[in-house]
């Protein structure tokens, strides 16, 4: 199937010009020594330099990246835990339930969710005092719950690809289901669960509405203090931030994707 | 001495995994009560509060049970005001209307723009198909917010689109696009494309392609076979990606709101509005369940399908 049609590869690359062609002008321009952005005025790094000396912004994003390493890492516990109960336990009471409140947060309107988990902040604070008021704790709850659903998801689909003799053989060799779990299960899932908590870990970084309605006074996350800057229209400096943004997040991706070759290479010679 | 026979029949994994009750219920339960605490009664709550009435208080609404000391009698409070005030105003009706709308026409454009890709990908070689589906998922992975962003300077007026058509000789004068409908369309099928491509190149890599050349051998023109063969086949991946778009896309928030104008009506740019602008908690909450009996339908019949596609 090398021919493809010269429509087809046509369609496909304009597909990928599509993709690309904003990520790259984004970057291009925060190079650009021009306040007003359209307009080029030479390659600068100086609005790099803003942004490291803009205190707000450094401090949203400290604040965002505590909220998700924090978030990405119960999501995973507890991500992991739902996926390997619906895909290993066999049926239990309940189970068509919770496979419905695994996938349903990934197609969730942000809004709704947002709004749900406020409400119940605010009814659990008058009925037993906890949370008292809104701040971090409440983001990482919004955040652990939504990407527990994308983790699930990932391990689910790790464990269904996965042979199940591996684990048969431990358990014939006398294994507990725990020791079996972290001897055997875990090790075999743990790009999966790798995977899962980077995702995890982005679109916790990534999230502007559900944190702002869980959020309380003083606690803007990164995504907040970009939202509140863009909307008055395009700032070089947001171009830097996100240039910065791109990069880490690439370099993540690419080694990730690469250490998940290795391993399956490793497993299935 | 005879051997006694050993049991043949081994006990599976999953039998030996169930006679451990207390553990497995023990395991089940942790992540179940965190997805019931935080997933599933919050739309209760919603619920409630969209049946009382907005006060100035804190919390801004009014207590659907309110307990008269003299009386020691509690009376049950509850109002349908919010949904009526929903279906009679013209406002929010067409809100719901113009979202579905959107909505609809941006899951198309992302399967048109999408299913080249996807099929494009579905039948390269090995190494090809590694680095065009690692090129289709890393913007999946980049900011949401930073790549609407990014289409902001673009459509201005004086953007890069504007630039490019005015000196393709296509346009004379710059167009406005930015704050536009035609704006919110591009940013989400330009945000949700990868939704789309994934369960569509799942389906149409497990496509036998000899079907394909079987109706080509018994003289089916290309567009014939595409319409008849291969579209059927990957109905489950179509189905689902248009659903993973569709679906969140209704209710977006972010998009509508950078990259579309003051008239660019969504339910989800109201929802925040009645929320922080309007202070109208039970409001938002009749606003917010109704968007969520829109979407059950959809989001059920995508629970059922993606056994198949994803």
């Amino acid at each position: 199937m090398k021919n493809h049609s010269l429509a087809l590869k046509l369609s496909a690359g304009f597909g990928f010009l599509f993709l690309y062609a904003p990520i790259v002008a984004l970057i291009i321009y925060s190079f650009n020594e021009s306040k007003l952005v359209t307009v080029w005025g030479g390659w600068s790094l100086k609005w790099y330099v803003e942004l490291f000396q803009n205190e707000q912004i450094m401090n949203a994003a400290w604040v965002s990246l505590k909220i998700a390493f924090i978030s990405a890492t119960l999501a995973s516990v507890l991500g992991t835990l739902a996926g390997f109960v619906l895909s290993r336990m066999g049926k239990f009471r309940g189970k068509t339930m919770m496979a419905g409140w695994v996938t349903a947060p990934l197609v969730m309107p942000e809004v709704i969710t947002g709004l749900s988990l406020l409400l119940l902040f605010v009814a659990m604070e008058s009925m037993f005092g906890w949370p008292a008021g809104r701040g971090t704790t409440t983001i990482v709850i919004a955040h652990t719950t939504f990407c527990l659903a994308y983790v699930a998801v990932v391990v689910q689909s790790r464990l269904s690809s996965l042979d199940e003799t591996l684990e048969e053989a431990a358990m014939d060799l006398g294994a507990k289901p725990v020791s079996l779990f972290f001897l055997i299960t875990l090790p075999l899932i743990s790009p999966a669960i790798l995977s899962g908590w980077l995702l995890s870990f982005t679109l916790s970084l990534d999230d502007l509405v559900i944190a702002s309605f869980v959020s309380g006074p003083g606690n803007s996350t990164l995504p907040m203090v970009i939202f509140s800057k863009v909307r008055l229209g395009v700032t070089p400096e947001i171009n830097a931030l996100a240039t910065l943004m791109i990069l880490v997040v690439s370099i993540a991706v690419i080694a990730a994707i690469f250490i998940m070759r290795r391993q399956s290479r490793f497993q299935n010679p | 001495m005879i051997n006694a026979p050993t049991n043949t029949t081994q006990p599976t994994l999953l039998q030996r995994l169930q006679a451990i009750r207390l553990g497995r219920w023990f395991v089940i339960l942790i992540p179940m009560l965190w997805l019931a605490a935080f997933f599933f009664i919050p739309f209760l709550v919603v619920f409630k509060i969209s049946l009382s009435e907005a006060m100035i208080a804190v919390p801004p609404y009014s207590p659907l049970l309110e307990w008269d000391p003299s009386s020691a009698y509690a009376t049950l409070k509850i109002t349908f005001g919010n949904y009526l005030f929903l279906f009679e105003s013209r406002f929010y009706l067409d809100a719901y209307l113009s979202s579905l709308r959107i909505a609809a026409v941006s899951t198309f454009f992302t399967l048109i723009i999408g299913f080249p890709i996807a099929y494009l990908i579905a039948r390269s070689g090995p190494t090809a198909r590694t680095i065009l589906l690692s090129l289709v998922i890393l913007p999946f992975w980049t900011s949401f917010l930073l790549r609407v962003y990014a289409w902001m300077s673009l459509l201005k007026k004086n953007g890069l689109v504007n630039d490019t058509l005015m000196s393709l000789g296509l346009i004379d004068q710059p167009l406005q696009i930015l704050q536009t409908d035609v704006a919110v369309y591009i940013g989400i099928v330009y945000t949700y494309l990868p939704f789309m491509i994934l369960p569509l190149y799942t389906t149409l890599e497990k496509m036998d392609m000899s079907l394909i050349e079987a109706a080509k051998d018994l003289g089916a023109k290309p567009w014939k076979a595409f319409c008849f063969v291969t579209l059927p086949l990957a109905k489950p991946g179509i189905i689902a990606g248009c659903l993973l778009v569709f679906i969140p896309a209704v209710g977006e928030f972010v998009i509508p709101s950078l990259l579309g104008g003051s008239d660019t009506l969504m339910i989800g740019r109201v929802l925040w509005d009645e929320f922080f602008l309007n202070r109208d908690w039970p409001l938002a909450s009749a606003v917010a369940i109704i968007m969520l009996i829109v979407l059950v339908g959809p989001i059920m019949f995508m629970r059922n399908g993606n056994k198949e596609a994803l």
